[in-house]
């Protein structure tokens, strides 16, 4: 299997200004270290919470964020030494669906000008009577759809348009950026169906980024967990969901409520204690042992856990993994002071 | 649950918003349910379908301009939409307490925490500012929060998602309301923190008798804390049941539908997800038939004459003329 887009130690650190609000120097470490790899075809969900870093990360690799450090390479080239016109030809291999349906169409603009915007930014040529239509037909919009505006639809809707722009170029690669977290519960179904279809038709390979895991379940081959800047799991997603192995991803699926009481009443819960440490100031050694109910007096807070493998295409940073899975360490009571972290 | 009498019973609630040279909407209509001391209520609904109006209304919240709300609002027996501005100023926070979705906006940025959560018993219940002062701090420490005599001092910007909302909570459970309703309360909040913030409900509303509302889109929370589940559609009740048999068999098509839309974490990978065509309507279309009737895969001719009444049928109440199958084997019921 070949990655389509591979990642290798990407860090995007964001400078903090020395002003009258933030008057220390430093940075916010974003992304801090980030290896990856998407197979052609494949679908890759990255999921985490907000302030995880997954966002920039998926920003990053179109070259929308700045990279500090490291290197995006698609299909054999370098995105991250490449300027001008060498990036924007490779963005047409690449493009983004967004979150808010609503904000990221201009209000202003038909939707076939939506439509045909990026094939006009990228000096394509195209028979607007036969290229807007049937952008349109392949998210299941009609044929009229292309000459009302935005307002006129559903967020459903709205959204679909956004997918028939990203994929106006005929792209290989698509990020969708919580694509159905905007929208009402009975019409996510409806926009998850449209992204798996159009893969199986293009052939496209995606990055999801969620903070839903049962969403990214759904989609996703491969599954890469972030927390505070970097991967602490990243495996199969069946692997994954059947037996997570880093404290915080056990966590993590263990508080995502399912609609199902009898499920609800026999599930074991691991409650973390406190909030997100500031990624300006992250925690040393292991990021997560600051809320880690397995935390072991040794190497813990003081060492970073790199990626191993555990399993076949299982990957873990945690130093006690295998002796969690076993049970030799039990999880103890983290205090709230403890995990308190300033805000 | 007892078969005592209902803490709170909402009888044929509805709102409408009138809006000069438009057409009045009818946001809430026909809502009734009722809660007994110590329950745990659900009210499922999707944006638009008009659950946090119908909690809004239980408050004497909305604003008196330009909105007609009629029915009845039972609290032990008075009815709260009769009462005058003064008397739901006694009973609000005291009796019935709420929390609203988006901390950031229903704190002041400009006060301190303290002050925010002391006003409550100082109002209230005219305890001296010391007292009140050490049962904030009481209370905060109570929801989770650590150092609450340092918190106390900072203002809500100074405080993370999950703390702020867990503020609200201790504000709202600070003079041991009989009735909390809460809006949407984790539905900013990320996965992590959400579980944090329902279990300090969980615990919170147990220790303190209270009764729950709940308002929220999300069943699974609802599957993890409510014993009895009011689902709405389009401004009205169409489904009402106790949580298990909901679960293990929705009889209302929307229900159903929701169910069978969601992604569920503990579902094989690759499992189909079973869209509801379309979208919720904007405006509230129940003149011709049942509203839901043109996103219904179960739908018969008759669904489209009369809007159907909110009726008992076998176990539970529900507002359709052509309800799923009783027994229709579920994920739930094939997990027992």
């Amino acid at each position: 299997m070949t990655a389509l887009v591979s990642v290798e130690g990407l860090k995007v650190h964001f400078p903090l200004r020395s002003g009258s609000l933030l008057r220390r120097g430093g940075s916010v470490k974003a992304v801090d270290g980030v290896d990856l790899e998407i197979s052609q075809g494949r679908t890759l969900g990255l999921v985490g919470e907000s302030g995880c870093g997954k966002t920039t990360l998926g920003r990053a690799l179109l070259r929308l964020a700045p990279i500090t450090e490291g290197r995006v390479v698609f299909d054999g080239t370098d995105v991250s030494s490449l300027g001008g016109r060498d990036l924007r030809r490779l963005r047409q291999e690449m493009q983004m669906v967004f979150q808010d349906p609503l904000a990221s169409l201009n209000p202003r603009q038909s939707i076939e000008s939506i439509l045909t915007e990026p094939l006009r930014a990228h000096g394509i040529a195209y028979d607007r009577r036969r290229r807007v239509p049937e952008l349109l037909d392949q998210v299941g919009l009609p044929a009229s759809a292309a000459q009302k505006y935005p307002h006129e639809f559903s967020g459903g809707q709205r959204q679909r348009i956004g997918i028939a722009r990203a994929i106006a170029l005929e792209p290989r690669f698509v990020i969708a950026d919580e694509p159905v977290s905007a929208l009402d519960v009975s019409i996510q179904a409806q926009v998850l169906n449209l992204l798996e279809e159009l893969q199986d038709k293009l052939g496209l390979t995606y990055l999801v980024i969620a903070h839903d895991l049962a969403v990214v379940r759904h989609l996703s081959d491969d599954v890469a967990v972030m927390y505070l800047g970097g991967v602490v799991e990243q495996a199969d997603s069946d692997a994954l969901y059947a037996d997570p192995q880093h404290p915080y991803t056990r966590a993590l699926m263990s508080a995502v409520p399912v609609p199902d009481p009898i499920v609800e009443a026999r599930r074991e819960r691991i409650l973390l204690q406190g909030d997100l440490p500031s990624p300006a100031d992250p925690p040393v050694g292991c990021r997560f042992h600051t809320r880690c109910p397995f935390r072991q007096e040794t190497r813990c807070d003081t060492e970073r856990p790199q990626l191993r493998l555990v399993g076949p295409g299982h990957q873990v940073a945690c130093h006690f993994a295998q002796d969690i899975a076993a049970g030799r360490i039990r999880p103890h009571q983290v205090t709230p002071d403890e995990a308190a972290v300033e805000t | 649950m007892s078969s005592t009498d209902p803490l709170l019973s909402v009888r044929n609630l509805a709102v409408t918003f009138v809006v000069r040279g438009q057409p009045a909407v009818r946001a809430v209509d026909e809502v009734s349910f009722d809660i007994r001391p110590g329950q745990y209520v659900g009210l499922v609904g999707e944006s638009g379908s008009g659950k946090s109006v119908s909690a809004l209304a239980v408050l004497g919240l909305l604003p008196s301009r330009g909105v007609q709300v009629s029915g009845n609002v039972l609290y032990r027996g008075t009815d709260l939409l009769t009462q005058s501005d003064a008397e739901m100023r006694k009973l609000r926070g005291r009796e019935i307490a709420m929390v609203f979705q988006d901390p950031m906006s229903s704190l002041n940025p400009v006060v301190p925490v303290g002050v925010q959560v002391t006003e409550v018993i100082r109002r209230h219940e005219h305890a001296d500012k010391a007292e009140a002062r050490d049962r904030a701090e009481s209370l905060l420490r109570k929801v989770g929060i650590p150092d609450p005599g340092r918190r106390l001092r900072e203002y809500p910007h100074q405080l993370s998602g999950g703390m702020r909302q867990r503020v609200l909570i201790a504000i709202a459970l600070a003079c041991s309301p009989k009735l909390l309703i809460a809006d949407e309360p984790t539905t900013a909040l990320d996965v992590t923190i959400q579980a944090q913030v329902l279990e300090v409900l969980r615990e919170l509303v147990a220790d303190t008798d209270a009764a729950l509302l709940l308002i929220t889109h999300d069943l699974g929370v609802v599957a993890g804390l409510c014993d009895d589940v009011n689902v709405m559609y389009a401004g009205r009740v169409v489904e009402s049941s106790s949580r298990n048999q909901l679960f293990a068999a929705p009889r209302h098509p929307y229900t159903g539908g929701l169910l069978a839309s969601i992604p569920r974490l503990d579902a094989p990978r690759g499992a189909p997800l079973h869209p509801i065509p379309g979208s919720p309507t904007q405006t509230i279309p129940w003149d011709e038939g049942c509203a839901f009737a043109p996103r219904c895969h179960h739908k018969i001719d008759a669904c489209l004459g009369t809007a159907p009444p909110l009726e008992p049928i076998g176990d539970r109440d529900l507002r359709c003329v052509h309800p799923l199958d009783a027994k229709r084997p579920t994920t739930a019921e094939a997990g027992r």
